[in-house]
Parts: C-alpha cells; structure tokens; sequence
C-alpha cells in the first residue's frame, strides 16, 4: 500500500483521515478554521441552540470582510467609525461577539493585520503546506498555492467543523493541468488562470481536486499560485494545489502563526515530501501550452467566457452547444455587446483592483507599474484600489505604491473584499463596465445590472489609462 | 432536520444550465444573521424577467425545481439551500450540480436528484401540465404518464435524508476517534497541531 505511487492530494488526504466508514466515506480531520462574518452566524447560533462549544478554537481565525467599507475606519480621535448599513453592522457584530464567546482569535476591522481571509491565512503562516483548510467561502481554493488541500464549505459544515474538527467527505478524482513552456513577458497567472477555465469550463472540474504542474507553476511566486488556485473553483474543482517548494518555504519562514525553531525545520522536511509521486496516476489530464496564453479577458457572465484581449466578442452561433449558445445570447444582452467587436474597443467606466484573487504586493507592483507617471483616461469614471489587509496596504505604502496609484486618479482604499461581490458600499453602477481583477463576472455580482470583465491587475490599470480594455504590452516602456 | 420520504407535487421547470448561486440568491441577501425569509430574494434577476417561470401561479409552492447541468456553481453561500427551503423547494433535478451546492442542499433536507439530460428535457415537458413525484426509498422519479427515473444516491446520505439525522451530533459520537487522530497528529505533525497559539 505505502509504495502505491500516490498524487499530492491523495499524501494529504491519507495523512488526515481520522476514520473511513464502510460506505467510503471517511472523517477528515480538518487543520485550519478560517471564519468571517457571512457565512457564520448561523453556525454559532446553531452552537448556541444545542449547548455545544468549538472542539478548537485554536486552529481557527477569525477575520471580518465582506461587509467592511473600504472608507476610513477611525475617526480623527482614532474612534471607530459607524458602520452605516445597520444590516452590515449586525452581522460584523456578531461575529465580534461570537468570536471571543467561543475562544476565537479574532483579527478585527481596525487592526493593522485585518483583511480578505485568503489573504490573511497565508500572510500570518495560519495557512500551512500540507494542512487541511476550510472556510465558508469558495474561494478557500486560494490556500491550494502554498499546497494545503483547501475548500469552501457552507455554514452548516462550518458548525460541523465549529464542533468536531473534522468534516465527512468522500475522496474526489483527481485533474492535473500541466502547463509546458514559458509564460510570454505580460502575461501573468491571472491570464493563466482564465485560459485554464475557457478550456476546461465552468464545470471541468467538478468532482476533482486540480493540481497545477509543470515549469511554470515552479517558477511562478507563491502570490501567482495562490491567484491560480484561488479560481480553481470558476472551474468547478472544489480545490486547486500547486506542490510546495523551497519558494513556499521561503514565503512562510518567521511568519507569525508559522512553526519556528526545530519544528519549522521538522516541518520543511515533511513538506518536502508533499510531491507527486512519478508514476501516480491522476484521473484526468489537461496540457496547456504556455505559448497559447495571451493577456486575457472575460467577454460574458460566466468566468470561462474569455478571449484573448487581441480577439473579438464571439458570436452565439459560434458555439457547438445549443444551451451555450442560448446563454452567449443572454450574456452579450446582459453586457450589451454586439459579436465581433474587438475586446480592445469596448470601453469601461469603473476599475477595480482588489479581491482574494489580486489584492496582494505583488498585484499591486503589477498595477503601479503601469500607472507610474501616467493618469487615468476621463471617461473611467471609479476607480478603487483595494489592499488585500493591512499588512499588504503598509507594505504598498512603504513602496510608495499609494502615490502612484492617487496620482494617476485613482481611489487609495482600505482593505476588504469590497467591490468583488458588493455586499459594501462599493458597487459598480448598473448598466456600467468595470475592468475587474476579481473571480466572478456572474450577472450582478458587483451591483445590480453591473457588467464585469475579468482582468490582471497590470490589465486593469492599463484600462484606466486608455479607458477601454487594452493590452497592457502595447503600453509597455 | 425534517425526515424525507415522498416528495410530490409541482416542479418548476427553471432547466437552465449553470445556475449559479449568485442567482440562486443575489448577495445583498446575504446580510442576515437568520437562516429565514431568504425566499423573498430567491432568483431575484430571473424574477425581473416578463413570464418567468417562478411568477407563474401554477408553480406557487412548487415543492420541485428542474434545471440544466452544473446546478449550484459559484460561491459556497449556504443561503442558496436555505432561499430554496424558504420558497417551498425540497428537490431540485438536474443533470449535475455543483459539490458544494449539492452538499448544502443535502445538510437542509434538499433532495438533489441527478438523471440524464434527456430524462430532465422529458420532466421539463411533464412539468408545465402536471406533478412529479420523487421517492427517496425506492430512488425513483415518477409523472402521471407512466414515465419511471431511477436515480442514484449516496447511501449516507440516502440515510441522513430519511432519518432526518442530525450530522454534527453524529460526528460528536465519535469524539474518541477524534482525539486519538489529534494524539497522534501532536507527536508526528506539531506544527499543525498549535494553530494560533504560536504567537
């Protein structure tokens, strides 16, 4: 049995199985809680209703941030400021409140660490190769880049987990996406990533754990992977996983939640041997060749309806599918675009620069880099950066990136998931374009009527400068 | 949880593809701190559409819903099941649905029934005239035409839906089978063993 070759997934799934019940499904001990405040208020008051406590509230962290505005949090005097929506303010509320009544660390909305979950997780080493990691958020994926098995759970398994440690699953197939070659200069994970999903699907990954491999994912920093495996799920794959390595050990080193001293050496020697087997055989494969990768777009409503940024807005006949071609029709009339209009004439009034996929350092280098001594174009009407926490927002601030960004016209912000999903005040208006580097671009999902197009962050910056989707490398030097 | 046995009635026959939960329940309702009246925001945007199928009075507290492939995609938002709960909905049929969506449904006492395609196109026909019925026990799926669907289910959770188990109480029994997995993880892995308490 233990010579069986064996993928990453099946090493981590095999190391936390408390046990397996006769029908195949097992009890999988689970490592690290992340909890935030919309998808667990149920869960502590179901706690609550039947007497019952959190088995570990040590391996669990709580941070608040969908709700949170991005405006100031203190007022001149340093007091909190109000929360303005009174259904927001409840349920920030109450996770303030249920946090330190079941023994919670809780990171909160003015402290110098706050932000994204899936950004916190990794920045304070909460986040751990090798680790079983959950949260009641799809895009827990995230945590796959520094090779933990991570996943979104709803609420009632956040109680489960709240309770018992642990979740009962049953073990998923496993999808390899190679990328052969080399990325092209201007092209980065986040094009990476919307190319996998318009070649795999929305649903090309249901059942599966994806784990990236190949020559790029080796070279790529561990904020890419965590870009990359952040959308596994726009693929349908509950979690993504890229192996770790020397550059995820080096990103962890001295973090605050990470093991020190002789464990963290124990530890390394133990993530060392979280790699795939030669000879494990995964249920299906993918090969993408890197040279194929263009900076990339999303023209419609779902994430895998993406063209290259050189390409044109398909038309619904072009696909094979009737169904698909019915929602390409529903999409183009949502986004109000007409087929074969080029992507690089479709303007855009609202940037956004943020979310768990492209809120971290190296997303917001990427954009100043291309709005260093230039300005946004007048049509662009919003444009909002998001730091991923607090952390990230220093360290921006430390580069001098904060500058750049309100020189060129655009909005310094605090951190949150903000204008990702809009559950804030930051909307895009209806009827309005937003270059977004965000994960979703779902009928509504930044505001009513809102019409999103995926973008990197370097991608979105160089649509604020011509205020229409552009190719950043034509603004290149 | 409420025990499932025969689910029979109306269906509502929504049969787009890749449903995701964003339309399933938009998020500005995900404010609540309340697993109720989330039915009030179920579907919004279809809604918004003239002689939408969930406006129509013949499909009001239709107990079952049919939809196309990949049912449930997107965000992980528990709300999905509970606006679904909320609107009268116990099943939803459909050729496939999203994992996460899918074990929601199941923890809130939805029947999630995957058949074909072609059996779906046939229900969504079925579905403007007549009610359908769904029988968890014998895994069949039955119209007044004499069509018979049997579907797959995992048998526990086949179990927990006719039981009306409690799975967080479940687990709990285990507790001693759990704390043998957390002695064994603290002597061979301790660096995930102290979570927080590192700093």
């Amino acid at each position: 049995m233990a010579s069986r070759p064996r993928t990453l997934y099946e090493k981590i799934w095999d190391a936390h199985v408390v046990e397996t019940r006769d029908d195949g499904t097992s009890l999988i001990y689970i490592d690290r809680h992340l909890v935030h405040e919309v998808t667990s208020p149920q869960a502590f008051e179901a706690l609550r209703m039947a007497g019952r406590t959190v088995r570990r509230p040590d391996l669990t962290l709580a941070v608040p941030d969908h709700n949170l505005p991005t405006t100031a949090r203190l007022d001149a005097a340093g007091q909190p400021l109000p929360i303005a929506d009174p259904e927001s303010a409840q349920q920030l509320a109450a996770l303030e409140r249920n946090a330190p009544e079941f023994g919670i660390r809780y990171i909160g909305a003015t402290d110098a660490a706050q932000g994204i979950v899936h950004v916190v997780g990794p920045e304070q080493g909460f986040s751990l190769p090798g680790a079983t990691i959950v949260c009641g958020d799809s895009h827990t994926a995230a945590h796959g880049g520094i090779g933990a098995l991570a996943f979104g759970i709803g609420t009632s398994e956040v109680e489960h987990v709240l309770a018992t440690q642990t979740l009962l699953l049953k073990r998923s197939k496993t999808l390899e996406i190679r990328v052969e070659g080399e990325l092209a200069p201007g092209v980065t994970a986040k094009d990476l990533i919307l190319h996998i999903i318009g070649v795999i699907g929305t649903a090309g990954g249901t059942g599966h754990v994806i784990e990236f491999r190949g020559p790029v994912f080796e070279a790529m920093s561990v904020e890419s992977r965590l870009t990359v495996c952040n959308m596994a799920i726009e693929g349908g794959a509950r979690s993504g996983l890229v192996a770790p390595d020397e550059t995820t050990f080096a990103y962890l080193k001295g973090r605050p939640f990470a093991p020190q001293g002789a464990l963290w050496d124990e530890a390394v020697e133990y993530w060392r041997s979280l790699r795939t087997d030669e000879g494990a055989v995964f249920d299906k494969s993918v090969v993408i060749d890197a040279a194929d990768v263009q900076p990339t777009v999303t023209w419609g409503t779902s994430p895998e309806d993406v063209v290259a940024i050189g390409g044109t807005v398909p038309a619904p006949e072009s696909f094979a599918d009737p169904s698909k071609q019915d929602a390409a029709r529903k999409s183009l009339d949502y986004m109000g675009l007409a087929p074969g209009t080029p992507m690089r004439e479709v303007e855009v009034q609202n940037i956004f620069i943020g979310s768990c996929t492209n809120s971290r350092i190296e997303d917001l280098r990427a954009a100043a880099d291309v709005l260093r001594g230039r300005h946004k174009a007048d049509n662009v009407k919003w444009a909002i950066v998001v730091p991923g926490s607090g952390l990230v927002k220093a360290q921006a601030e430390a580069e001098g990136l904060d500058k750049v960004f309100i020189d060129a016209g655009l909005e310094w912000r605090e951190p949150g998931c903000s204008a990702c999903l809009g559950m804030n005040p930051d909307k895009v208006p209806a009827g309005e374009r937003c270059a977004s580097t965000s994960n979703r671009n779902f009928v509504g999902r930044q505001g009513p009527g809102a019409r999103t197009h995926l973008v990197s962050p370097a991608m979105a910056a160089a649509a604020a400068v011509t205020g229409r989707l552009t190719d950043v490398r034509e603004l290149a030097g | 949880m409420e025990p499932v046995s025969t689910i029979e009635g109306r269906a509502i026959p929504f049969g787009r593809k890749n449903v995701d939960t964003d339309v399933i329940i938009p998020a500005r309702w995900l404010k609540t701190i309340s697993r109720e009246g989330l039915g009030r925001g179920a579907f919004e945007t279809v809604r918004a559409e003239p002689g939408n199928v969930f406006d129509d009075p013949a499909n009001a507290g239709a107990p079952i819903l049919v939809a196309g492939d990949n049912f449930g995609c997107g965000s992980s938002r528990e709300h999905a099941a509970w606006a679904l709960l909320d609107m009268g909905v116990k099943a939803v049929i459909a050729p496939s649905f999203s994992d996460i969506f899918s074990g929601n449904a199941f923890k809130n006492g939805i029947l999630t029934v995957v058949l074909p395609q072609e059996q779906v196109d046939r229900l969504m026909e079925v579905a403007r005239e007549q009610p359908i019925t769904i029988d968890l026990e014998t895994q069949t799926v039955t119209t007044p035409f004499q069509d018979r669907f049997p579907f797959e289910i995992d048998p526990f959770r086949k179990h927990c839906l006719a039981e009306g188990l409690d799975e967080v109480g479940l687990t709990m029994a285990r507790g001693d089978a759990i704390a043998a997995y957390e002695a064994r993880q603290s002597q061979a892995m301790a660096w995930y063993a102290q979570g927080t308490q590192a700093a």
